[in-house]
């Protein structure tokens, strides 16, 4: 019994560690700045947690085959444990894992302990039940007034955009994001009603987006493409729905976009979500 | 006390046992009858959740099939047998609520916490038994009422509200944020409150008893450390209760009183305005986090009220079929309390990507991982208990094995989880599920069944059958790793929770055999668990007889017979004179020594180190 139980464990190991080794299933290739760093410290850290989870388990495995009872005259040994052997454990496993966390705050500070950077792309995000909506400030590069008394959904006016101000007049607002490569991006992001997530798989980024509050986030996505955008939050009955898309267009390319008017906008918006694939491979 | 009779035999002071049957087995004051009340709950509940879970399983892995017995038993939920994204919602909330409320809190706590906890310390009963009378009855109520909440929804087509086991302001909030969310998660709220208060009531009995009640000598060092972790878990449950209840009350005044405690201003849904309507009444100036705050402050703590009893058990059960003491006593007491200390200060590793502050992130962060270092120690002395062992792979010691394998499984995978930056891709996706579900769920409801197997001779005096007990280890060890294991990886993909289906998304594809194998794996271990039932109730009638101390072990329940009189001890409080895991002693007749039995050429202790002779109340 001792022995099978031994062998279960290692297979089962063996299996959880290959799963994670052979990498047929993993992140998509990333497209963020942010990203090579992250992904980094996931290596780090996942090495960490296999090392830790193998030594513990082919541990437990060799005590089990090692140690069961074959009817030995003699008995167990008598300990009642090592005080140096508590303290040599405690301390270099306080090491490894604070260590571990002081090493994830770099890639957290340099995404959220600062503003973004200035000639960030601003894009104004309102999420709704099962709906993105994209606040792009048009020329002018200033963002319309928005008031929720304006909010009219049968009218399209899904973020209550104010008619009256003039900085509102060349604003669009597209359920598609378009945002420059290789140029910071700063999101202002706000919801309707319930709380939803801002997630793209590719972007290592993932922020929610709460009513009542404008959370400001940025990031630099530097391969152009068209990507999936999901909603991470549960936020009600066609949630997981709630499906649109990122595009990372090359400078001009997205310069150019911002230069239409509105109506010339949205049709060049269908053009270039028909231009760009997804990625084939993930 | 009434129900009770009194007789005195010269020092021997008994008292006998209630003789009606509703005093003797429904409204009994007995712990150990409250303790198996408690245990029928989970045993009851952990059904309903099972099932959810493998509906939600089948709806996942075959999306758009239709299953003709589901259209009957759910005509608005699965019209034409194909179930509906708002009912496969209610399921994750049902499943959720039902599992960590009415199973890992029940059980190991107010199930095995309440039958053994007074034994071990060698006391007739709990220190205030209508208290735990009332405990029990008041989460009974608690599960009358979150299955109400199955029938009287306010959607036809849900069995509860859609919200989550988390329930989100303002979705919980808002009765118009989707089907469900009406009555049903008025229920929810309500259910969850009384659920609160019941579990406070089992809190303040666990601690009163575990300081008070302790037989002479039994000092807190000689306990065992199953009675460390249900005084620690009685302690988290303390502290962490009172904040969900209050939590609850306001989530229910906003909804039904017009507050705004989590519901901001100018809110706008289903086409309407707040204020607009009398449907959708004004709010403003309410903050969505602060009810995380809330509701994390409690559901960290709650994590560890799951596990530690299980933690607790699987010490004790190691220790006795290692057939050597626990390796760092010591160390083991205070890697619970540094557990249990802790817990209450990471619970904004819930809420890295809530909006909260960047730099309270960090700090809970670096406080998170350090919960590893007690989880680690705790590792390697079961690890230390096992060296040098002579194992006795009898049922409970493969389940307890287990706990320790699928502990580490479960919990490592924190070290990721714990770190902000990681959490931007992994925050609510699978990886996470399987995270939880394997530390906080299934290792837990391992220490359980070990608890069970364990501790079955004792409360009903028959064995349960090995053979049967080792089947159903052997497919539930095999199957929980096949259904959590391969969910890491769909959440590395970035697969997110919560998702009714994955047909929607072009980068979900590549996923699907993974979801199919797991809903397989899952569905087959489920299966694998009417073994465990069966081998219950069969057992309780057929099982070989069990004498007063079948493991040979060495700690107070096992001195009593089987099952124990009412008042536990007949009368005679016992004396303890050594620690809680002496086996393997050189030099001693058996390969264990009893807590009672007396060091030779000592003189017997006349006052404990505990309060002493307070067993007896009247």
């Amino acid at each position: 019994m001792g022995r099978a139980l031994a062998v279960i464990i290692w297979l089962l190991t063996v299996g959880s560690v290959g799963l994670f080794f052979v990498k047929k299933w993993w992140f998509p290739t990333a497209i963020s700045e942010h990203a090579p760093a992250l992904d980094s410290q996931f290596l780090l850290t996942i090495i960490v947690v296999g090392l830790s989870f193998t030594a513990a388990q082919v541990g437990l495995g060799w005590m089990v085959w090692k140690y069961r009872d074959r009817g030995q005259s003699d008995r167990a040994m008598y300990t009642h444990g090592s005080n140096r052997l508590e303290v040599v454990w405690t301390i270099v496993t306080a090491v490894i894992f604070i260590g571990l966390a002081v090493m994830g705050q770099s890639v957290w500070a340099s995404l959220r302990f600062n503003e973004a950077p200035a000639g960030a792309f601003k894009v104004e995000v309102v999420a709704q039940q099962f709906q993105w909506n994209f606040h792009y400030a048009g020329t002018d590069g200033v963002l319309g007034r928005t008031h929720p008394t304006l909010i009219d959904d049968s009218a399209l006016n899904f973020i209550g955009i104010d008619e009256a101000d003039p900085s509102a007049k060349d604003d669009a607002v597209h359920s598609v994001i378009a945002i420059p490569a290789g140029r910071p991006v700063e999101l202002t992001l706000r919801s309707k009603d319930v709380i939803h997530n801002f997630w793209v798989p590719q972007l290592r980024f993932k922020q929610d987006l709460v009513p009542g509050m404008a959370i400001r986030v940025h990031f630099t996505a530097n391969t152009p493409g068209k990507y999936e955008l999901a909603c991470a939050e549960l936020c009600g009955q066609l949630h997981f729905k709630m499906r649109s898309f990122m595009l990372v267009l090359p400078t001009d390319e997205h310069t150019a976009l911002m230069g239409l008017p509105q109506d010339q906008f949205q049709t060049r918006m269908t053009e270039l979500l028909a231009k760009y694939k997804l990625p084939t491979a993930y | 006390m009434s129900g009770e009779t009194h007789e005195t035999h010269g020092a021997v002071h008994r008292h006998e046992p209630p003789t009606s049957f509703i005093r003797k087995y429904i409204f009994s004051l007995d712990h150990k009858v409250i303790g198996i009340q408690y245990i029928i709950l989970a045993l009851v509940a952990v059904l309903v959740g099972m099932t959810m879970s493998v509906l939600m399983r089948m709806n996942l892995s075959w999306p758009g099939t239709n299953w003709p017995i589901l259209g009957t038993l759910f005509p608005g939920g699965a019209p034409d047998g194909m179930m509906t994204p708002e009912f496969y919602l209610s399921l994750v909330t049902m499943h959720g609520t039902i599992m960590v409320f009415f199973v890992l809190t029940t059980a190991p706590q107010g199930g095995f916490g309440n039958y053994f906890l007074p034994i071990q310390i060698g006391a007739e009963d709990m220190a205030f038994p209508v208290l735990n009378m009332l405990s029990f009855w008041v989460t009974f109520v608690g599960f009358v009422v979150i299955l109400a909440a199955i029938f009287f929804s306010g959607a036809e087509s849900t069995v509860g509200p859609i919200g989550g086991w988390t329930g989100y302001a303002p979705l919980s909030a808002l009765p118009n944020s989707g089907p469900g969310q009406g009555m049903g998660m008025n229920l929810w709220i309500i259910s969850i409150a009384i659920f609160c208060v019941g579990s406070l009531l089992g809190a303040l009995n666990f601690i009163t008893t575990l300081l008070n009640m302790r037989a002479p000598g039994m000092s807190l060092m000689r306990m065992p450390l199953t009675c460390w972790a249900w005084f620690t878990t009685a302690v988290l449950a303390l502290l962490s209760f009172p904040v969900l209840l209050g939590g609850g009350v306001l989530l229910l005044l906003d909804r039904t009183a017009g507050t705004s405690f989590f519901i901001p201003g100018g809110l706008y849904i289903g086409g309407e305005l707040s204020g607009a309507s009398a449907n959708f009444p004004i709010h403003t100036g309410g903050s969505p986090i602060l009810w995380q705050h809330l509701f994390w402050f409690f559901g960290h703590p709650e994590v560890y009220i799951a596990i530690l009893p299980g933690m607790g058990a699987t010490s004790h059960i190691l220790s006795t079929f290692a057939r050597k003491p626990v390796f760092g006593y010591r160390a083991m007491v205070f890697a619970i309390f540094a557990i249990g200390l802790l817990g209450f200060f990471v619970w904004g590793h819930h809420m890295f990507i809530s909006g909260m502050s960047p730099y309270s992130a960090m700090t809970f962060s670096i406080l998170t991982l350090s919960i590893g270092v007690p989880s680690a120690v705790k590792t390697f002395n079961w690890l230390g208990t096992l060296w040098g062992a002579r194992i006795r792979f009898t049922t409970p010691m493969l389940f307890a094995i287990g706990f320790v394998s699928l502990f580490v499984a479960g919990g490592i995978t924190g070290l990721v989880l714990g770190q902000s930056s990681l959490d931007l891709p992994m925050h609510d996706t699978y990886f996470v599920t399987a995270h939880f579900h394997l530390v906080m769920g299934v290792a837990s409801i391992f220490g359980m069944f070990a608890a069970t197997y364990f501790w079955f001779p004792k409360m009903f005096g028959r064995m349960m059958s090995e053979r049967l007990g080792r089947i159903h280890f052997w497919i539930t060890f095999v199957g929980v790793y096949c259904i959590f294991v391969p969910m890491h990886t769909m959440g590395i993909v970035g697969m997110p929770r919560r998702f009714a289906q994955f047909t929607e998304y072009e980068f979900l594809a590549t996923l699907h055999p993974l979801v199919v194998f797991v809903s397989i794996a899952a569905i087959a271990t489920v299966f694998a668990q009417i073994l465990f039932y069966f081998n219950l109730v069969w057992s309780i009638f057929k099982g070989e007889k069990s004498g007063a101390n079948p493991w040979e072990a060495t700690t107070l329940e096992w001195i009593t017979p089987s099952p124990p009189p009412h008042d536990n001890f007949a009368g005679v409080i016992p004396t303890v004179y050594r620690g809680p895991y002496e086996f393997a002693v050189p030099g001693a007749p058996n390969d264990f020594i009893m807590q009672t039995e007396p060091e030779p050429g000592t003189v017997p202790a006349t006052e404990g180190a505990g309060n002493g002779h307070n067993g007896h109340r009247h």
